[in-house]
């Protein structure tokens, strides 16, 4: 996945007299990572696979980056390898969910994030679900970890991932007749222009950025 | 309705017919027609709503709570009253600015917003270990500072909420001392934006660390009064024992962390399972109790003062120890290149700074000029960082995408998950439990709706 900048301040046609006009940068995000993993991740891995025989399948990537282990999981899979994860491997807390919104992700746009904390082996790992943008269902996780149930109505409300078998799957922090959702990236941020001294400001959104 | 035209009727208890049901309109005051009322009723059961506006709902927060009699069958909360949308704020910002929102989450706990979004954006810079020891150190100071003023204020509106005056007269006289360490030090009481990517805004001023000294005796000895009103008081304690019960089991599937959680018990504290900034130097205990109640919370909170206080002290020690190191890394492709003095109106601008800049090096203004405007980039990635807030596990879901902002910032707000256990803590109870209980929770809305 990665995103191509043109330019210092992503100018488009004309207008652009920096010099860099012609700059191309692409954020490229970590890579699949190769065995060894290093750390507890090799035995996190390990006691995964012999617990849940269809590890190979339900796995679509793993990435070790900055010393943290990230699991791609195919949604499917998701409440099965979350239990296993729960019991066998006593990953007794979900920290929440988190959605991205990667939109140079063609098919994946949306991406769920969940941070596991386990108590009993004081290890941290973090499951990520991708789906598209045009059928953007993940199975809850409520029935799991009770406690996702504010954290999944807050990635649909601003994101509108939605969590099939959530038991209440309202917005929580928008008003219930907002439309849109308002954290994915082709939500603007709106704003006014605003007058200082004679001056004109532009809202944030609309002012000129360093890419 | 003909019954507003009938002059015996209070004006400030309205009532009217819907679907529903009678829907009585009740701002206080007239709770003696609103009885006579009700009793010609012949529901039992009665839905209240309690908030967004209510003194002892800690902020905006709303609670829909159905009743039978005095008993509470179900507690349903309402929150996004304070949302500010923090989080889509600060992906139009560079990583440096976005201190000076996240600051303003959590109101109460504003160093700790700052320090776990900065862990977060060293992580993914890759100098965790390059962050200097003596601004580590002042971080864990501001911390553990920060942790004393959020706890004083839970204890004095929790105490309040249930009828005692004098525990918050007595709390927020404490925090006003904390208060002012935090203007010493950063310039400002509160969102002071003084953790940054790499360090911190300003070494601390000439005299810091002798006021330091001096407010942790005056607070060790002030501490004791509010013991002494609490600590064991019958009425407090009939008010707050085996109140609020939520076991190991709940708290685990609902994500709860903090005091609520170590009330069941369990010793959860971040700082001595996962250090960060180099908690794991310091000598402090974790405070726990077994009761998985109010009263349990409220005690731990006590004693986790007495322990910030030590952690203090270590600081203090260590502070003088590291005198005239670095505050910053040393990286100058990172590192703010200003930092600020205290002038007769406050912390502001260092003279000194810009009298060179302008006058004397004009590579230090272009480089000074790139940084601010410009800020740095940081490689693509995500990271997961966390601490350990008053409220529990604060953390932070950054996700870089190589640019000079941030590509998607997300908070684990301790409060929103433990806000979710007020069902179970009141479903059960008599509706005058519930004020304790949410008490004892501590949430702050500016947190939970971010």
């Amino acid at each position: 996945m990665s995103e191509t900048n043109n330019g210092a301040f992503g100018a488009e046609g004309t207008g652009d007299t920096s010099g860099y006009g012609g700059l191309v940068r692409s954020g490229l995000m970590p890579g699949s990572a190769q065995r060894p993993y290093g750390s507890y991740f090799d035995s996190v891995a390990d006691d995964l696979e012999r617990a849940y025989p269809d590890f190979a399948d339900a796995i679509e990537r793993v990435v070790v980056d900055r010393g943290e282990l990230t699991l791609h999981i195919k949604r499917e899979r998701l409440v099965e390898v979350a239990k296993i994860l729960r019991d066998t491997l006593k990953f007794e807390m979900c920290m929440g969910v988190s959605g991205v919104n990667y939109p140079a992700d063609t098919d994946r746009e949306l991406h769920a994030v969940y941070p596991l904390l386990s108590i009993t082996k004081n290890q941290r790992i973090r499951l990520e679900v991708s789906v598209a943008d045009a059928d953007p269902h993940i199975p809850s996780l409520v029935e799991v970890w009770a406690g996702n149930n504010w954290n999944e109505r807050e990635t649909f409300d601003m994101f509108g991932i939605i969590f099939d078998g959530h038991p209440g799957l309202t917005r929580i922090l928008m008003p219930d007749d907002w439309e849109g959702h308002p954290q994915r990236k082709d939500y603007s941020l709106g704003g006014i222009p605003i007058e200082y001294k004679g001056a004109t400001i532009p809202p944030p959104n609309e002012r000129r950025t360093y890419k | 309705m003909s019954k507003s035209t009938d002059p015996r009727l209070d004006p400030y208890a309205s009532s009217r017919e819907t679907t529903e049901g009678t829907v009585f309109s009740v701002t206080g005051g007239d709770w003696d027609s609103l009885v006579t009322e009700i009793g010609q009723a012949k529901e039992e059961r009665v839905v209240v709503n309690m908030g967004p506006q209510h003194p002892s709902t800690h902020g905006v927060l709303r609670l829909v709570l159905e009743l039978e009699g005095e008993t509470v069958t179900e507690v349903r909360s309402g929150i996004g009253y304070l949302h500010t949308g923090i989080e889509k704020n600060v992906e139009f910002r560079n990583w440096t600015q976005a201190v000076t929102f996240v600051t303003r989450m959590d109101y109460l706990a504003p160093i700790f917003n700052e320090t776990v979004y900065c862990l977060g954006v060293e992580k993914l810079l890759g100098i965790t270990n390059d962050v200097p020891e003596r601004a580590s150190v002042i971080r864990v100071m501001m911390m553990e500072f920060n942790r004393i003023s959020s706890h004083m204020v839970a204890l004095g509106t929790g105490a309040l909420e249930l009828g005692a005056l004098t525990p918050m007269i007595f709390c927020f006289r404490e925090r006003e001392k904390v208060l002012d360490i935090f203007e010493l030090i950063s310039g400002l009481r509160m969102n002071m934006a003084y953790v940054r990517p790499g360090g911190v805004a300003v070494d601390l001023p000439a005299g810091a660390i002798q006021k330091v000294r001096e407010t942790v005796k005056d607070l060790r000895q002030n501490f004791k009064d509010n013991e002494k009103l609490l600590v064991g008081n019958s009425i407090w304690m009939k008010r707050t024992e085996g109140i609020g019960y939520l076991d190991l089991a709940g708290a685990t599937t609902l994500g709860i962390t903090g005091p609520v959680m170590r009330s069941t018990g369990l010793p959860l504290d971040l700082r001595k399972m996962q250090p960060y900034s180099g908690y794991e130097n310091y000598e402090f205990d974790v405070i726990t109790a077994d009761t998985c109640d109010v009263y349990g919370r409220f005690l731990i909170r006590i004693n986790e003062l007495e322990q910030s206080l030590r952690i203090i002290e270590q600081c203090a020690d260590k502070l003088e120890q590291l005198a005239g190191a670095p505050v910053m890394v040393a990286d100058k492709k990172i590192a703010w290149p200003a930092q600020l003095t205290l002038g007769a109106d406050g912390m502001g601008n260092s003279l000194a700074y810009i009298r060179e800049i302008m006058g004397t090096s004009m590579e230090a203004l272009i480089h000074h000029f790139k940084l601010v405007t410009e800020g740095f980039r940081v490689p693509a990635g995500q990271v997961y960082s966390a601490i350990e807030s008053p409220r529990g596990e604060l953390g932070a879901h950054l996700v870089s995408d190589g640019g000079t902002r941030p590509f998607r910032v997300h908070f684990r707000e301790p409060s929103f998950n433990n806000l979710q256990a007020t069902s179970a803590m009141c479903e059960g109870s008599m509706v005058a439990d519930i004020i304790g209980a949410v008490a004892s929770i501590d949430p702050v809305m500016g947190g939970v709706d971010r």
